[in-house]
This record gives C-alpha cells, structure tokens and sequence, in this order.
C-alpha cells in the first residue's frame, strides 16, 4: 500500500504544496530588514571604530608617548615620534594611524596606560585617496574633542569590567 | 473623429490602424513586464523577509525606469570574433514570437486584434520560434559558455514544449476549437466549475509547470543557473541587447499566464454568475486570473531548489508527457459517457 500512497502524494505534489504554504506564510511574516540610514541596529559600548586621542579635562593632551600602542598594533599602523618638552615632560610629536592598515583590534587602546588613544563608535567614515586613510595627531585630536563626551561615557559604562 | 483620420490617411488607413491597435497592445506589455520585474523583487524580498527594493520613487514604485534608464545608457559590447549579424539579431529573434502571440489573444469577447480562427496553432507556431532565439544568440557569442548554455536551455525548451502541445491537444477536445475565444465561450455557463481546469486538472498542472520550464524560470532555471554557468546563453550580451532577452523572458512569462487563464480558468468569464461578480468587467477578471498565475511563477521561484539537468529532463520525457497521453485517452473516453458534464 506504501507505493501507492506515494504515487498519490508525488502526483498530487503534497510536498511542493507543504513547501509553497511554509514560504507563503512567510510572505506576511514581519520583516526585518533594517533601512540604514535612517534606522540603526544598536551599538556596544566597546565598539571599535575610528580612533581618537583624548585630552585630560584641563586641556592637556593624554598621550606620553610611551609607544606602548606603536609596539602591540599587530598591523604595525601606528608611527610615533616623541620629544621632551621645556617643562620635562615627553610628548609625541608625530602620532600617525594609516587606516589601510588598521584592522581594529584594539590592542591600541587596551595597552594604554593613560586612556590616551581609543577607538570611538564612529564608523560611518570614508576616503576617496589611499593618502585620506592617514590620520595625523591633529585629526585624531580633533575627533576626540568632538566626540569626548560619548567616549567618556562609554568608557565609565566599561569601566566596573576592567 | 474616426472619419477624419480615415480621410487623413485615405487608402493606406488600415494599415495605420493595424499599427495603431498594434502600439496599443504592445506598450501596455512592456509596462507589464517592467513592473513585473519589481513585483518578482518584491514578492521574493517578503518571502526572504526582506522588504526589496523601496528607494526609487514611493515604495521603490519608480525602480523599473531607473533600471530601465541605467540599461539603455550601457555600453553594448560585442565579443571581437562574435558573428556580429546574428548576435544582434538574435534577441529580436527572442522578443517578437513573445508579442506576436499577443495578436491573438482575446481581452473579452470583442477585445481581439486578429481573431483568427486556428488561434490556438498560431500560438504554439509563434512561441515554438523563441527558441531560435536562444540557439542563435548561444552560437552568435562564439563562446563555449554561452554554446553550452544555449544547448541546454533549448534542449530544455524543446522538450517540454511537447508535453505543452499535448496538453493544448486535450483543451481543443473538449472546446472543439482551435480559436481561443470560442475555448474561453465553451466554458461558459455557470461558474468556475465550468472552467476546464476541473476536468482536464493533470493537463492543467503539466501545462502551469512546462510553462515555467519553457520560459526558463526557476525551479526549471539551469539555462542560467547562477550557481553553475552564470548567465546561459546570454553571458556576452550586455546593455539593450542583454534588456531585449530579460523583456522576452518575462512576455513569454505574461504571455503563458494569459494562454493558462484562457484555457483553463475561463478567461474573462466571472468564477460566480450572480451580482456582485458580474459586475466586474470581463477584462478585469482576465487581468486578475493572469496576475495570480504570474504571482505563481515568483512564488515557485522563492520556494523551489534549482533542478538538476537530468531531472528536467526525465521529468518532461518520463512524466508529463505520459500523464499528458494518458488524460488525453481519458478524456476521449469520457466524453462518450453521460458523465461528461462540460
């Protein structure tokens, strides 16, 4: 008796129709599709996007050029050069990332010791030439001015994990 | 109105006129299937929970003309050592069996631009020249890719136009006619149990499916399986001439829809002949019949894996032409009974 049940169920195409109903539900299903820019998925507060050097509230940059981050970047990204300045302290005077070769780990920041370079939720960024992907002192600096309140906040959320 | 223009033209007005219906028939088709395109975008973006395209114009509703505009401003690139004759001719060749079919499809009972009586024979010898189309354009390229892909899906096409034709064999029985708007008058009467679906159903279903493996369309797609040869017969066509055999494939799409809601699902006949169903002109009810089908062939191809090539084949030669012989023998048989109620 099997083989004619199968007969049946093949030429009346049960299964094709079982597999059309599963889809045709699927049709009304409620889609989840999310239209970027002006919907955005939610992001970590460790999310590693563009980097920024950051400022001590008093306006001193952070950073004491002890190359611990030109050391760790795996990608060998980071170039750094450093001088002492008139009151003993050191300072880089060069502090270049090239994005082309960044691949966002984070190691960068992780080996901070002063929270002087971190990677910030920023990652809608572009660049038309290779030679834009170079970020220098004074554009890192100046994405953590701007963004220094979001940074600061995602790092306190952070900070009881550490 | 109508006298004017005839004094306008004088002797050659019926030929302006012939060309006149002929515009009116065919712009509406290719609008068709330009928004056919989107629907199919639409329909298998919501069965992949997607939402599909909805950028161009209110809910994408402009995106047909902004691929159109984007195809036309392409270059057309013609392989150096390509037969450069037939591989511009070839996508004609593909597109106008597509439209010529049209000629004689009847819209209501008067709506018909050449109501031939042999309507039936008409079809199957115009559609039967698509497939030069393909043939052509594969041996035009001069590429083993397209050669490849041209063989299959015009072995493809080959086959199950067989088990199409015998299908039609078992329509013309039972309406004993070969002119589709007397099919369609035949199954008048009541209401959709009339229709000839109900009795000649396996003929129905092996027509629905070897339409859509004549058209070439999913699960029957391996003329241009994505996963396998990429494009078929059509890898070395681009701009216009690559748009040409997109617009054939989906009129022979629209076109076997139509042909399917003539012959088996009554035409512009309403499904109920009382009140409410009757008011809606008979052409709306063709419209909507051809749209359901249509909406068919999107949903086959959201649901269905690709078929592999020997299974296409045993499928038209083993199956569907022997369920076609067979119900044909029956049909015969029951018509002689008093059993036979259409």
């Amino acid at each position: 008796m099997k083989w004619l049940k199968d007969f049946f169920r093949t030429f009346l195409l049960v299964e094709l129709v079982q597999g059309m109903v599963l889809t045709g539900r699927y049709l009304f299903a409620r889609k989840i599709t999310v239209q970027f820019p002006e919907e955005k998925t939610p992001q970590s507060n460790r999310f590693r996007g563009l980097h920024a050097l950051r400022r001590y509230p008093n306006g001193e940059e952070r950073c004491i050029a002890c190359k611990l981050c030109e050391a760790v970047c795996p990608a060998l990204a980071i170039t750094i050069e450093s001088e002492q300045r008139e009151d003993g302290t050191r300072r880089t005077t060069r502090y270049d990332i090239d994005l082309s070769k960044c691949i966002f780990c984070g190691f960068c920041e992780e080996s901070c010791p002063v929270d002087s370079i971190v990677e910030t939720r920023i990652l809608e960024y572009h660049a038309e030439k290779r030679s834009e992907l170079l970020y220098t002192k004074q554009m890192l600096l100046a994405i953590g001015d701007k963004h220094e309140s979001q940074i600061a906040a995602d790092r306190a959320q952070d900070a009881r994990y550490r | 109105m109508m006298a004017y223009f005839q004094g306008l033209f004088g002797e050659s007005w019926p030929l302006v006129w012939t060309l006149v219906k002929i515009v009116v028939l065919t712009l509406p088709i290719m609008g068709t299937v330009a928004y056919l395109t989107l629907a199919e975008r639409k329909v298998i973006g919501y069965i992949q929970v997607r939402i599909g395209p909805n950028r161009v114009g209110p809910r994408g509703l402009l995106q047909p003309i902004a691929d159109a505009v984007k195809i036309l401003l392409k270059e057309i690139i013609i392989p150096s050592s390509a037969n450069k004759f037939l591989f511009i001719l070839a996508p004609v060749l593909a597109i106008a069996p597509a439209l010529v079919a049209w000629a004689v499809v009847p819209f209501s009972p008067e709506l018909v631009l050449s109501n031939i009586d042999a309507g039936l024979l008409f079809i199957l010898a115009a559609t039967s020249m698509g497939v030069y189309g393909v043939i052509v354009a594969g041996w035009a390229s001069n590429s083993k890719y397209a050669f490849l892909g041209a063989i299959r899906s015009s072995a493809q096409i080959v086959s199950y136009e067989i088990a199409m034709g015998f299908a039609l064999v078992g329509v013309l029985m039972v309406s004993h006619s070969l002119n589709l708007g007397e099919i369609v008058k035949g199954q008048a009467g009541g209401g959709f149990w009339n229709w000839y679906f109900i009795p000649l159903f396996p003929l129905f279903l092996v027509y629905l499916i070897s339409g859509v493996a004549e058209t070439n369309r999913a699960p029957f797609d391996v003329a241009e399986g994505e996963t396998e040869i990429v494009a078929g017969f059509h890898v070395e066509y681009s701009g216009m001439t690559f748009s040409v055999f997109y617009l054939a494939e989906y009129a022979n799409m629209i076109l076997v829809s139509a042909l399917c809601a003539l012959m088996f699902l009554g035409g512009w006949l309403p499904p109920f002949n009382f009140a409410p169903f009757t008011w809606i002109p008979g052409f709306l009810w063709l419209l909507l019949k051809i749209a359901f089908i249509l909406f068919l062939f999107l949903w086959f191809r959201a649901t269905f894996p690709r078929y592999r090539y020997d299974q296409i084949m045993r499928l038209g030669w083993k199956v569907f032409i022997p369920v076609t012989l067979v119900w044909i023998v029956v049909v015969g048989a029951w018509m002689q009974t008093p059993l036979w109620l259409w």
